[in-house]
């Protein structure tokens, strides 16, 4: 049973990602997580002062069902299906990460420099969350989705401007990466 | 049945993407550094299983559960905002290493940091449907 609790395979992972999203078709649904940013901001009655939240968003209420759920499987998969084999990144990568002063995984998610504890009372860090969320938030809503909407769904049923925003999120990634995480850390 | 199955299906989304590790910070970094196969291999079957699916579905004229004929929106025609916005997202992306799926995820599996980047990501959201009239389509 040891295949749980490891990193499991990309054509595994990748298979059932692919499923996930028939299944939402087969529901009569569409896979997308960021409608729900949308969906959130017009549940508090933005909708009055902003038309771009002006609409029903009781409609997208499954899509909350499935966030939930979601969370409810990060919730086991981290809890209760973990080992000290996971997130076994490449060592030239942690050899990188280590320059930057960034923590090596260890069977950790997430590095302790980013997410930590100690980031309550870093104001730098709480920015660089905050301003990493503002570009997600901005930037999935301008181009209409993010990576299950356009790279998932999108490249699925061959749509051309999902492969400009698959193209668009690399060029903004490689420019984080590359040149400005550097400058940050 | 009717709201549990989205539950499940999301139940399942989350289970995947966190044992994929596709919700870890470190795998985007090394994804954009080509330093490893993982990611590019999990986009990359998630994406021939469903171009498989959506062909078969097209071509056998499935219907969704309710029997009903499976429409799949087209997206809108336009570069600029696939372009800029994708730019922002993918800087977004690589910085705090989570999408809007893993955001949610992260969150439930108890990483409280993350909130601030959900809290980011509605800002962000509040902005452009702020200037949505303004910004090139």
């Amino acid at each position: 049973m040891n295949i749980i609790y490891q990193t499991w395979p990309w054509y595994v992972s990748g298979f059932l990602i692919g499923m996930v999203m028939l299944a939402l078709i087969y529901f009569g649904k569409n896979f997308g997580m960021s409608t729900n940013l949308q969906s959130l901001c017009s549940m508090t009655g933005l909708g009055k002062r902003i038309s771009y939240f002006d609409f029903d968003w009781k409609a997208n209420r499954w899509n909350f069902v499935v966030v939930l759920g979601a969370m409810a499987g990060g919730f086991v998969a981290v809890h209760f299906m973990s080992d000290s084999s996971n997130a076994a990144i490449n060592p030239e990568t942690i050899a990188q990460l280590s320059q930057l002063g960034i923590d090596a995984p260890n069977g950790k998610l997430m590095p302790e420099a980013l997410f930590g504890d100690q980031i309550w009372q870093s104001p730098k860090s709480i920015l660089i969350l905050l301003g990493g969320g503002i570009l997600i938030g901005f930037g999935t809503r301008y181009a209409g989705g993010c990576t299950s909407g356009h790279a998932i769904s999108g490249l699925s049923n061959l749509q051309l401007p999902s492969l400009k925003a698959v193209i668009g999120f690399f060029i903004g990634g490689l420019i984080m990466a590359h040149f400005l995480l550097p400058l940050l850390f | 049945m009717n709201v549990l199955k989205y539950f499940l299906v999301g139940f399942l989304f989350g289970i995947v993407l966190t044992k994929s590790e596709a919700v870890s910070w470190y795998r985007i970094y090394e994804m954009f550094h080509f330093q490893s196969f993982h990611m590019y291999g999990i986009i990359g079957v998630a994406v021939a299983t469903g171009i498989l699916g959506v062909q078969i579905i097209k071509r056998r004229n499935i219907k969704d559960i309710k029997g009903l004929p499976i429409e799949i929106h087209e997206k809108d025609r336009g570069t600029a905002r696939y372009l800029i916005g994708g730019i922002s997202f993918g800087l977004g992306w690589a910085l705090v290493g989570s999408c809007p799926g893993p955001i949610f995820i992260l969150i439930g599996a108890g990483f409280l940091p993350v909130i601030f980047v959900l809290i980011g990501a509605l800002i962000g959201t509040i902005i452009y449907g702020a200037l949505k009239s303004k910004l090139p389509h």
